[in-house]
């Protein structure tokens, strides 16, 4: 390879079939803390554990579970923040799991990074100018009519007002900051962005207004979105595929009508009969399967299936012959129907959970 | 001592208070930009055994309400006025020492954040048998006991052992159980709960929620839910407050506001939320703009500069009259709104309620 860039220009190489991002057993593990005298480092953290899972050009991924199941972790290794522990990450046709920062460099402007609370994700001292402007200085990419006309083009591109090219990220509010840390995300024309519970941290109306933004974007530039959140709600309306994380595992990923419509994996039950529906009626008559205790550690994960030891259908409909294939033999992640992969021994569609849910008629 | 201790609980005019009376409170903070006008004029009454989700963006005033109530800005900057009267006894004009007195025995406080709420200093027992021991009279053994018996009543497995351990060493939902029993050692009367899932994972908050409901049944405490997620209000409520720009521009029992709400904000609330339970929307409908300053509050109805509705009433109403809180399609529903009620409800039916 004599020249990094021109393997990112030129996917004309790779089989038009493959798919914009590729991610192949990808596991991340931090190193445990040190304990005893000697300072002996513990238990390795899986924070990521063998992931697979691809996205398509212009599609969004939504990757769903709780707090510690890894999502974020794998949105990191993804765009390279962090460096997987193994696995292999092909982006555009080329594994960039192995990439040095330096040879990493180039494939920066292609994959971009839209996070959380964006009033940690901007510079307090950096004008929204020099904010949006930085990608393309760091980049060297000089536009056709300079730096400052693009990023203001970009500014009234997501809903900011052009003139406010010089304040500072303080006099915006929070909505606006996040249309800020999109421009950003957005200046170099990505062909993949990971969007990091980009609307968690919003009231409501102004959600809305940001996802539809996003939406927007996505059909004009064509930009692939790994969108990670906990509401189950926002991934409903902006994914095209959906991923349920638990212990850095995935336990159930398909096209998101098939998921919301027959969820097969009993933790993908759980989560979507704790989101609340603002149905009082509804409500009152819904069934709710509560987990019971906290995710146990990633250092040292349970046996056999990772989430039996919270698990409903576990503990009540499971015969004894068949628990004991819970707690000794691991799952493994496959495919019931095409496009549909479930990490379950048992897995099965629950009666009544996505009835009421989809339609529901108040009594 | 003769005279008797009920009287306070009547109004001038010889009906009963209710349990928590809220009486045009305004909270204003004088700052350097202006006055700011967090909560202006706010009405509520709350019984026992009740519990009352009080909704809105942020900077709508929940939170001021709540801390008002409390008491805790006695000593601030901010200026309380109007009236809150708490079975029988009036807040806003009581010393700091009296509400001192009140607060953690007959009301108590969870507040959204429980990680910089507990002190990471001290274990997580010891805080919570503080409280118990600050307001009765029993020895620090008792106040162990009584404290691990709660530990165990909000679900912290092997509780007597976690009673030493710090805030950092329990998981979030944990910390916010904690806090729960932190704020029910003393069967407060009053539980104030300030968002008290946001910061938490679906799954614990079905169980935290699932948690209130049942102290407060066993208690019959009354209960205020302030949350921005009408689904956690649905789910919890019997009554809703709405409030936007710092007063209220809607309230009524939870079937009201959710089977036939008639303030276009609210409308606007429930139309912005992407729903688990309709078919999927291609886009959602965003209230447009964003929320008011509290220092220059727009003339006229708070909510007129967003509101898609002005053109339905006559003349420049919405932009020049300030609307007042006045009875909507039934009783105990009320809407501050200058569009007629027949008008509202219709719009409703017609135009909001089959887009959801």
């Amino acid at each position: 390879m004599t020249n990094q860039t021109t393997a990112v220009s030129t996917p004309a190489s790779t089989p038009r079939s493959e798919p914009l991002l590729s991610v192949r057993g990808v596991s991340k593990y931090f190193p445990g803390g040190s304990s005893g005298l000697l300072g002996r480092r513990g238990k390795p953290i899986k924070a990521v554990d063998g992931v697979s899972f691809s996205v398509e050009q212009g599609q969004t991924l939504g990757l769903v579970g709780e707090s510690g199941c890894g999502k974020s972790t794998t949105g990191r290794v993804i765009s390279k923040l962090l460096e997987p522990t193994s696995g292999e990450i092909r982006f555009n046709g080329r594994d960039i799991a192995g990439l040095k920062p330096r040879e990493m460099r180039a494939y920066r402007s292609e994959i971009q990074m839209i996070f959380q609370d964006p009033f940690s994700s901007l510079n307090p001292r950096h004008t929204v100018g020099t904010i949006v402007g930085a990608p393309f200085r760091i980049q060297g990419v000089k536009p056709d009519h300079g730096i400052k006309a693009e990023v203001q083009s970009m500014m009234e591109r997501v809903g900011l007002n052009p003139e406010h090219y010089n304040r500072y990220p303080h006099e915006f509010s929070g909505g606006q900051r996040q249309r800020i840390g999109i421009a950003r995300a957005l200046a170099l024309r990505p062909k993949l962005i990971v969007c990091d519970e980009p609307v968690s941290a919003l009231d409501v109306s102004v959600q809305a207004q940001v996802v539809n933004l996003l939406e927007d974007l996505q059909q004009e530039f064509g930009v692939a979105f790994v969108f990670i959140a906990h509401d189950l709600s926002v991934v409903r309306h902006i994914a095209d595929r959906v991923a349920v994380m638990y212990l850095g595992k995935i336990m159930e990923i398909a096209d998101r009508d098939t998921l919301y419509s027959e969820p097969l994996h009993p933790y993908t039950h759980a989560l979507m009969s704790a989101v609340p529906v603002p149905d009082p009626r509804k409500e009152r008559r819904r069934e709710r399967i509560l987990l019971t205790g906290d995710l146990p550690s990633p250092s040292n994960p349970p046996t056999g299936c990772v989430f039996h030891t919270r698990c409903q259908k576990f503990r009540e409909e499971l015969t004894d012959v068949q628990q004991d294939r819970c707690r000794t033999e691991l799952p493994v992640l496959t495919e019931k129907t095409p496009g549909h992969e479930v990490y379950c021994h048992f897995p099965a569609p629950r009666a009544g959970l996505t009835d009421l849910l989809k339609t529901g008629v108040p009594a | 001592m003769t005279t008797p201790l009920l009287a306070p609980a009547f109004r001038a005019d010889g009906s009963k208070r209710p349990f928590l009376e809220v009486k045009d409170l305004r909270v204003h903070f004088p700052t350097a930009d202006g006055l700011v006008k967090s909560v202006d004029g706010l009405s509520f009454e709350l019984e026992r055994g009740e519990i009352l989700g009080i909704v809105g963006e942020s900077g709508s005033g929940k939170s001021v309400t709540s801390l008002a109530i409390l008491g805790l800005h006695k000593g601030s900057n901010a200026m309380v006025t109007g009236e809150i009267w708490l079975d029988g006894r009036e807040i806003v004009a009581a010393t700091e020492e009296e509400v001192r007195d009140l607060r953690g025995s007959e009301m108590g406080m969870i507040f959204q954040d429980p990680l910089s709420s507990l002190h990471p200093f001290y274990s997580v027992g010891t805080q919570i048998s503080e409280a118990y021991l600050v307001h009765t009279k029993v020895s620090k053994k008792d106040a162990k006991a009584e404290a691990i018996r709660m530990l165990e009543k909000v679900g912290i497995p092997n509780a007597p052992n976690r009673y030493n351990d710090y805030p950092h060493q329990f998981s979030g939902g944990m910390r916010q159980r904690a806090m729960i029993a932190m704020a029910l050692i003393c069967q407060p009367q009053l539980l104030i709960a300030d968002e008290p899932t946001t910061a938490l994972d679906v799954t614990v908050q079905a169980q935290i929620l699932e948690l209130i409901k049942e102290l407060h049944d066993e208690l019959n405490s009354a209960v205020i839910l302030i949350t921005h997620d009408l689904g956690v209000v649905a789910e919890t409520c019997d009554k809703v407050l709405v409030m936007y720009g710092g007063q209220c521009v809607e309230k009524g029992l939870v079937d009201d506001l959710f089977y036939a709400p008639e303030m276009p904000y609210t409308w606007g609330l429930l139309r912005s939320m992407p729903r688990m339970d309709r078919d999927r929307q291609t886009r959602l409908t965003p209230i447009p703009g964003s929320p008011p300053s509290l220092i220059n509050v727009p003339s006229g109805c708070v909510f007129n500069t967003r509101c898609p509705f002005t053109d339905r009433v006559d003349g420049d109403k919405c932009r020049t009259v300030h609307p007042d809180l006045q009875q909507g399609a039934t009783p105990g529903h009320e809407v501050r709104c200058h569009i007629p009620t027949a008008q509202r409800q219709e719009i409703w039916l017609t135009e909001i309620s089959p887009n959801l």
